[in-house]
């Protein structure tokens, strides 16, 4: 029982990453209908800002403290903000009236682009860099249990950032806006919401986010590199479908479980090298009964 | 219309040109194929140094059969796919008379049936897979082979850790992963020792605590985990993480300093075997660290290096013995090496064209390497 328990700790601060990193798909998607594929890239870059900022900020604020991890976490969700905007700007905009095929393989574009950039020796080099310690860090032990300081941090701020993310879209001006331009985008401008500055919004705060769950991925497994991000964006992607993309809470939810199911299945002898093809195949059952995922539902308000 | 023919003529023509220019006829062609960048750089990185070293005193001592050595490299980036492409431009662009690389198995596999159909010789450095030299009879190494390693842990594990249950944390990606796992489960059950616990993961993975929480509740003295230094460092930190104690060791895929830096005081007490030491000793291995030390801003060389440099003195022994470069020849030459002195010890290459040699083990100690024991086969 023990096991059992332990790898459910395990699972759902694996689950609370994705989480993270399956919300910014679903915010881009519920506004522009597009997978941003540039979204993995943007976690990267984001683990990429912090193992710099890290080397800055640590000398001033002493290593592993938690002044040194918020600075380096709100920095570094900054940065990648600039650059989901810049992304946005210059490959996505001038394509927006375009079929949305054409923007979707932009997007595969752009992120083999930074992929294939950050492997230049002068850029960050291909090979796997040592993330430095950000926060202090125990182990929390209760009986046979154990768990990390760090994957209470990542559950607490996926709940928290879920609310805010809630609240920004339901409760505010913008997210009034944002939901205007994803209704229709046409007659949100009539009314005199600038589409542009919503759209480079929302690309900021997917990309923030994805900032933050790059940090905290690394945290979990410290070594980065340019190609980090390809894994769990594809799996956070996954997850942002399973809970029914452009839906909030189900992307958080499509994040835990899929955390889960990699997890149970990885501790079991003889499926552990299957995990992965379990996850897809559960994908394709509940996306073959609930066709717009778990919390999805069709031609309601997406945002 | 002419203008796109006569451009493309042009193009014809220059890349002619490029290929004649390669083969001056002063020098032997001899080309590499290494992970230069990517996940195992390191090891391409160590092993190329090695090599560029061999060749460049192979050149100042006056060449082989009066020519230079003339050393072609291409980097593969880790990635399946690109060995095979690297071997098919430097045999049909670079006319190379043999080839050297690759250490990741996997890699050596994609890259020796390319070799074999053109009859051009290989020597892997650092391949430790069985499979490598089975692909035919103009594949060789200068390295020991898996079985031969597998066992040397598994003894390792049952006689120096005293361990009775032991679990093996295989990478189900990586044919020298596989192939070790296999003959260390087979050399430890025949130790009579027992494995508890068989899992599995993919290289590259960042998440590992689901299989290592189970490995846990199997309750072993030891873990095996016979995969990369990049994976390997995550694996142990997140051991450390679910209160996994015991000694985790592997093999010569764990040989980095991306291990201690990666890993830091979670590798630290951790074992692997490898197929030299600088501390070992030896005339021609003293020799070798002081050039190598020179040569490369004082960094000391490890196992990789040392096959790197080695694979290259073989193949040129073999070119002179030979008299000739051409492919059959030199093939013949390389298999008949006998008691060559090499860095890494004697090497005698031996029917199935793979080199019979000790294994030193190492223990990670401070953040350093230290040299524990050499097990002769």
């Amino acid at each position: 029982m023990d096991w059992f328990f332990q790898q459910l700790i395990n699972g759902l601060a694996l689950g609370a990453i994705y989480a993270l990193i399956a919300l910014g798909y679903t915010m881009v998607y519920g506004v522009l209908r597009f997978i941003n594929f540039a979204h993995s890239d943007v976690l990267m870059l984001g683990a990429f800002a912090a193992y710099y900022l890290a080397q800055a900020v640590a000398p001033v604020l002493g290593p592993a403290s938690i002044p040194t991890a918020l600075v380096v976490i709100v920095l570094s969700a900054a940065i990648c903000a600039v650059i989901g905007m810049t992304i946005e700007f210059l490959a996505y905009r001038p394509l927006r009236k375009r079929p949305k095929l054409t923007v979707l393989i932009t997007a595969i574009g752009v992120s083999l682009f930074i992929e294939y950039t950050g492997q230049h020796e002068k850029v960050f080099g291909a090979a796997t860099k040592p993330f430095p310690t950000l926060l202090p860090k125990t182990e929390i032990i209760v009986g046979a249990l154990r768990c990390s300081s760090n994957d209470l941090v990542v559950v607490g701020l996926t709940a928290v950032l879920l609310v805010a993310m809630w609240f920004i879209v339901q409760r505010t001006k913008i997210g009034m806006a944002m939901r205007a331009v994803s209704f229709n985008e046409q007659a949100a401008s009539l009314m005199g919401v600038n589409v542009n500055a919503i759209i480079s919004f929302t690309f900021a705060i997917g990309s923030a986010l994805a900032a933050v769950g790059g940090i905290f991925y690394s945290m979990r497994a410290p070594g980065i590199e340019p190609l980090m991000g390809v894994q769990p964006g594809l799996r956070a992607f996954i997850a942002a479908v399973l809970g029914g993309i452009g839906n909030l809470p189900g992307a958080a939810l499509g994040g835990l479980v899929l955390g889960l199911i990699e997890t149970f299945f990885g501790g079991m002898p003889g499926l552990s090298d299957y995990r992965d093809a379990i996850a897809f195949a559960l994908l394709i059952l509940i996306l073959l009964f609930r066709p717009a995922g778990l919390l999805g539902k069709l031609q309601t308000e997406k945002v | 219309m002419y203008r796109r023919i006569f451009f493309s003529l042009l193009g014809a023509a220059a890349l002619g040109l490029a290929g004649c220019q390669k083969t001056a006829t002063d020098e032997i062609p001899v080309g590499e194929f290494a992970s230069l960048t990517g996940k195992e750089a390191t090891f391409g990185q160590s092993s190329h140094e090695g090599t560029v070293l061999a060749v460049e005193e192979i050149n100042a001592a006056g060449g082989v059969l009066g020519k230079k050595i003339k050393l072609l490299t291409e980097d593969n980036g880790s990635k399946p796919g690109e060995s095979a492409n690297a071997v098919n431009k430097l045999i049909a662009k670079d006319n190379v008379v043999a080839i050297l690389g690759e250490v990741a198995s996997s890699r050596s596999l994609e890259a020796a049936p390319i070799c074999q159909s053109n009859k051009i010789p290989m020597i892997s450095p650092s391949s430790t897979n069985p499979k490598v030299t089975e692909t035919g009879d103009y594949i060789f190494r200068v390295c020991f082979i898996d079985p031969f390693q597998g066992t040397v842990m598994a003894n390792f594990a049952k006689k120096t850790l005293k361990a009775q249950k032991i679990a093996v944390f295989t990478d189900v990606k990586s044919d020298y992963s596989k192939g070790l796992a296999k003959y260390f489960k087979e050399g430890f059950l025949k130790a009579g020792g027992q494995v508890v616990s068989e899992l599995d993961y993919n290289g590259g993975d960042k998440d590992f605590k689901g299989q290592l929480t189970a490995i846990k509740s199997a309750n072993p003295d030891g873990v095996f985990v016979p995969g990369y230094y990049t994976d390997a460092a995550l694996i142990c930190i997140q051991a450390k993480e679910v209160g996994l104690t015991v000694p985790i060791f592997g093999g010569d895929g764990w040989e980095s300093e991306k291990l201690t830096e990666i890993g830091k005081d979670s590798v630290e007490g951790t074992y692997f075997s490898t197929h030299y030491s600088p501390d070992a000793g030896g005339e021609k291995g003293k020799a070798f660290v002081e050039a190598y030390k020179k040569r490369y801003n004082g960094k000391s060389p490890d196992a990789m290096a040392a096959l790197g440099y080695d694979s290259a003195l073989i193949l040129a022994d073999a070119i002179k013995r030979a008299g000739s470069s051409d492919g059959t020849k030199v093939r013949d030459a390389l298999a008949a090496t006998k008691d060559f002195d090499a860095v890494t010890g004697k090497i005698t290459i031996n029917a199935q064209r793979d080199a019979d040699k000790a294994a030193v083990i190492l223990e990670v100690k401070d953040g350093k390497f230290k040299y524990i024991e050499t097990i002769a086969p």
